[in-house]
């Protein structure tokens, strides 16, 4: 063991260094060798199973969600007064579990001061509730949505008017069919209290200030121009 | 007949040592003599090859300090209702189906009201989760009161910290499961709770929901996590935790005093 440390013995050939077996300009040791070689090989097998069930588990940050345009019935079934509910589906093929609630409105050109654009004649609100997702109800008589969980409240906008939600309530965008002669509803869009459209963020996100740079976007959004 | 080693017993429970005159080896001769022995060369059988009856009395019959008390129970307290989540979700698992059109309620439902004994082992489960969180919560509190976190306890903690953790997400995956209003919404509102994070939220409640959206892997992707992924990391935890007790030594309660012990005052051996 002791002259191993000796100065001679530190020669990158194994020749030199006497060992049994060396041959001519060999540097590594089999030793050396096998070991290396064992680690690799654990190593590729394990790669070989965690990274695919890894790229599997994180796969879905990249999806984008198939949304078609959802016709909602003639334009006669909307008023500038009242909302109308509409059963819609967000999720396909796991039955009520994938539908959610619209309340959709004619606009009102006296109280929407947003800029009018093709996408929204019709307003068209999610019943998600901006605080933390429950479904948020349509009071009439009160002109308010209120929320069951922790006491949300917006006006007849959608504007937040009291308890814990962060932004007001995230829109649809509509368009009218010619074809069919049906009102039509298209992706989801959030927005900021100023009502600026931003790609859908989860409820509790707020939009306004620094909210936006704290919550980026998906790296993938269902687009307005998917059929 | 080859015999174990004796563990450190108490005295009424040790063989009485034999009288002059009688044989060496007693024969077996009444059945269940010859049942125990049947036994004990079984046990023998196993210990000859795998030697684990070393590690099951260092477990076992390890030294305790002076003063312990019933504290001391509780975290085999949470060890047991761990052990009980287990086995009856092992039993659910025979009859649930992750399926989020509807199937996963029926099949909840089926097994409450039709099933033989089901509402008994699914209440076992579900009143079980909340007696594991509570003792969990007991047995920290004690190692906290008692300062049996310190030196050189401290990976100890740290385990039990992860355990701690672990067994609060099989209360999030598992509230999940029956998938009814209550479910189906406290998953939507704690998923959202996740993506108020800032910079990493939005991204961990797309793994969590497994998309943008709460859609038909939501239901699989927890229930995967509730029963495989989460219980097989607390059993191994478990292990790690209660080798560290053993190897440790279990602190003594704060008010017993340190002992004179003049051997390991010596300076030289
Ligand atoms: C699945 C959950 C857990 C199980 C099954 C468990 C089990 C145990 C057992 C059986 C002991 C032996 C002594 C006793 O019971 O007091 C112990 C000791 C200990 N546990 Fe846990 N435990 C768990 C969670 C925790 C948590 C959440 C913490 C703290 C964050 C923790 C920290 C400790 C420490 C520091 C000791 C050493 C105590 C001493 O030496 O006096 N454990 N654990
Ligand atoms: S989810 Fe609506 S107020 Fe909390």
């Amino acid at each position: 063991m002791a002259d191993r440390h000796k100065e001679g013995s530190k020669s990158k050939y194994t020749l030199d260094r006497q060992m049994p077996g060396a041959f001519e300009g060999e540097t590594v040791t089999r030793r050396r060798f096998m070991t290396g070689v064992t680690h690799g090989a654990g190593a590729v097998a394990a790669m070989a199973f965690t990274l695919p069930a890894l790229g599997f588990a994180i796969g879905p940050l990249f999806s984008r969600l198939p949304w078609s345009w959802q016709p909602i019935g003639p334009p006669e079934d909307f008023t500038d007064t009242t909302y109308t509910t509409k059963v819609i589906q967000i999720v396909q093929g796991i039955g009520e579990a994938g539908n959610s609630i619209a309340y959709v409105r004619k606009r009102d050109p006296a109280i929407d001061t947003e800029p009018l654009d093709q996408y929204n004649h019709w307003v068209a609100l999610s019943s998600r509730c901006m605080h933390l997702g429950c479904p948020v109800r349509f009071v009439a008589a009160a002109e308010r949505f209120i929320c069951p969980c922790h006491g949300g409240v917006y006006d007849f906008r959608g504007m937040v008017v009291g308890g814990p939600p962060v932004r007001p309530l995230d829109r649809f965008y509509t368009r009218y069919n010619t074809s069919t002669g049906l009102v039509e509803l298209g992706p989801r869009y959030s927005v900021n209290s100023e009502l600026q459209r931003f790609s859908p963020r989860d409820p509790g996100q707020p939009l306004d200030g620094i909210g936006q740079y704290l919550y980026p976007p998906r790296f993938d959004t269902a687009s307005l121009t998917s059929r | 007949m080859p015999k174990l080693p004796s563990p450190p017993l108490p005295k009424a429970l040790r063989p009485a040592p034999r009288r002059p005159g009688e044989p060496d080896e007693k024969q077996a001769t009444t059945p269940i003599e010859v049942a125990a022995d049947a036994g004990i060369s079984v046990v023998d059988w196993i210990d000859e090859r795998t030697s684990l009856s070393g590690g099951i009395r260092w477990m076992m019959f390890r030294k305790v300090p002076r003063g312990i008390n019933w504290f001391y129970t509780l975290g085999s307290a949470t060890m047991f209702a761990f052990l009980n989540q287990a086995v009856t979700g092992v039993f659910l698992a025979m009859y649930y189906r992750p399926d989020a059109a509807g199937g996963a309620y029926e099949s909840v439902r089926y097994l409450t009201d039709q099933a033989f004994l089901g509402q008994l082992v699914r209440a076992m489960h579900k009143w079980g989760a909340s007696v594991m969180i509570i003792l969990i919560f007991m047995h920290m509190a004690r190692v906290f009161f008692f300062g049996a976190y310190k030196y050189p306890r401290e990976l100890t903690w740290i385990i039990g910290v992860v355990l701690l953790i672990l067994t609060m997400a099989m209360g999030f995956t598992g509230y999940l499961l029956p998938f009814d209003q209550r479910s189906y919404w406290a998953t939507i509102v704690g998923v959202n709770i996740n993506g108020t994070g800032p910079f990493l939220g939005p991204y961990l409640s797309d793994f969590l929901r497994a998309g943008p959206e709460f859609g038909a892997t939501t239901l699989s992707r927890f229930y995967a996590i509730h029963m495989m992924l989460i219980p097989g990391l607390i059993a191994a935890l478990i292990g790690a935790h209660l080798y560290l007790v053993s190897k440790l030594g279990i602190s003594a309660p704060p008010w017993i005093k340190a002992q004179e012990e003049p051997e390991l005052r010596q300076t030289t051996l």
